[in-house]
């Protein structure tokens, strides 16, 4: 009984999406750490993916109205630990943000060379070039850096390896 | 975790909650509109730092306290942040040397409260910083270089703000008496024993942008215990006016 409230709870969860990429579902952005029962209340566990990510409480109120529709008592819980990181994110999440012009997080290697004081080589989403230039490390949301392609000469988006 | 340590829980969420809200300031007067969006999205990192912490200060200090009881109902003399943080932002320069200052020590506190394992709850919260204070600590540092080591207008300007600027960072190593309360608990070394490597980190920074370590012979002191410059005064009474005014106020 219980095993399946949670088992529809996490289905319903799959469609709920990101309000800053709203191709992706929180859950494909590694945000969900689980469900679970505690006495009669179900408890979604929540990581947000930057402290001050303005999105997080937004996400909070959708996830809430989702699984409300299952099941009446719902309280969606921040978890800090272990902190979000972006090797959550599946092989087939990076593609589809690649699909929809964002350059996905590409291991950990590229932006290690960033805050080592090295250029970064993050290829260009739409022509696939590597001969690209980071722009600014902050972009227009907390988890993208901003970066132009120097052939096909538009900017994009690089989603921030954490 | 037991017992009420909020009193220092307040130091590292009052320099994250004030610093955030004075660089918030920049938004929409950036000097180009990427370093706009850099310095608001630093603001927002700290900001959201500084919910996480005074969310957990509240809860330790057991008066139902939130962070919004917290950010937005306490006066002046009831904060705890440095003195550094809550000067005007002053130039770009200005704004780019305070930020590097705090930056790289910011970033030794709070490597050191994420190894600890005696507050978890707070070495989870300091993790997670960690990862949003390294890309703000690898942006002033480069612009540091960019000014120090750029035209003789920026180099002359840098240098002026560094050295004005010099006098509050003797605060980041005071512990005011409470450096026991750090040190036997296990959370954190006595402030003072980051000194070394702070300047460290600082000096070869300023020694790739061919500036000068400035040397100063006395600190300011008082914001750990709540003796403010008139500044904080007057960023508070903005950033509280809302909610002072329409308490309990809901979008």
């Amino acid at each position: 009984m219980v095993n399946d409230v949670l088992t529809r709870i996490e289905k319903r969860l799959h469609s709920v999406m990101d309000p800053e990429l709203p191709f992706l579902t929180v859950m494909e952005l590694g945000m969900i750490r689980g469900i679970v029962m505690e006495s009669d209340t179900i408890i979604i566990e929540l990581t947000p993916t930057y402290t001050g990510c303005p999105a997080t409480d937004a996400i909070k109120e959708d996830l809430q109205e989702a699984a409300e529709e299952i099941y009446t008592n719902v309280s969606v819980r921040l978890v800090m630990s272990p902190a979000w990181t972006t090797d959550w994110i599946s092989a087939s999440t990076r593609k589809k943000m690649a699909q929809h012009g964002v350059a996905p997080p590409e291991g950990q290697s590229a932006d290690k060379a960033f805050l080592l004081g090295d250029e970064r080589i993050v290829p260009c989403p739409r022509c696939k070039t590597t001969n690209t230039k980071l722009v600014s490390p902050f972009g227009s949301t907390a988890c993208k850096a901003h970066f132009s392609c120097l052939d096909c000469l538009e900017p994009f988006d690089h989603f921030k390896c954490i | 975790m037991e017992g009420n340590n909020s009193p220092w829980l307040l130091w590292l969420a009052d320099d994250a909650l004030i610093l955030g809200q004075r660089l918030s300031e920049w938004c929409g007067h950036g000097p180009v509109l990427e370093e706009d969006i850099a310095l608001s999205n630093v603001a927002l990192d700290l900001i959201g730092q500084a919910r996480a912490l005074l969310t957990l200060a509240g809860q330790r200090e057991g008066q139902s306290r939130d962070e919004d009881q917290l950010a937005f109902f306490r006066t002046d003399r009831a904060f705890r942040n440095l003195l550094l943080v809550e000067l005007p932002n002053g130039d770009f320069g200005d704004t780019i040397a305070r930020q590097f200052l705090f930056d790289q020590f910011s970033l030794l506190r709070y490597e050191a409260l994420a190894q600890q394992t005696i507050d978890l709850e707070l070495a989870a919260i300091a993790t997670k910083a960690i990862k949003e204070v390294r890309y703000h600590a690898a942006h002033s540092a480069k612009w540091i270089v960019r000014l120090g080591d750029g035209t003789d207008e920026s180099k002359v300007r840098i240098q002026a703000s560094i050295n004005r600027l010099w006098e509050y960072t003797g605060e980041f190593f005071m512990d005011y008496g409470m450096d026991s309360q750090w040190a036997d608990t296990g959370i954190l070394p006595p402030l003072a024993s980051f000194e070394k490597s702070w300047l460290k980190a600082v000096q070869d920074v300023l020694a790739e942008a061919t500036l000068e370590p400035p040397s100063a012979d006395w600190m300011q002191k008082g914001g750990r215990i709540g003796e403010h410059t008139e500044h904080l005064s007057f960023l508070l009474a903005e950033m509280q006016v809302l909610p002072r005014t329409y308490p309990g106020a809901q979008w």
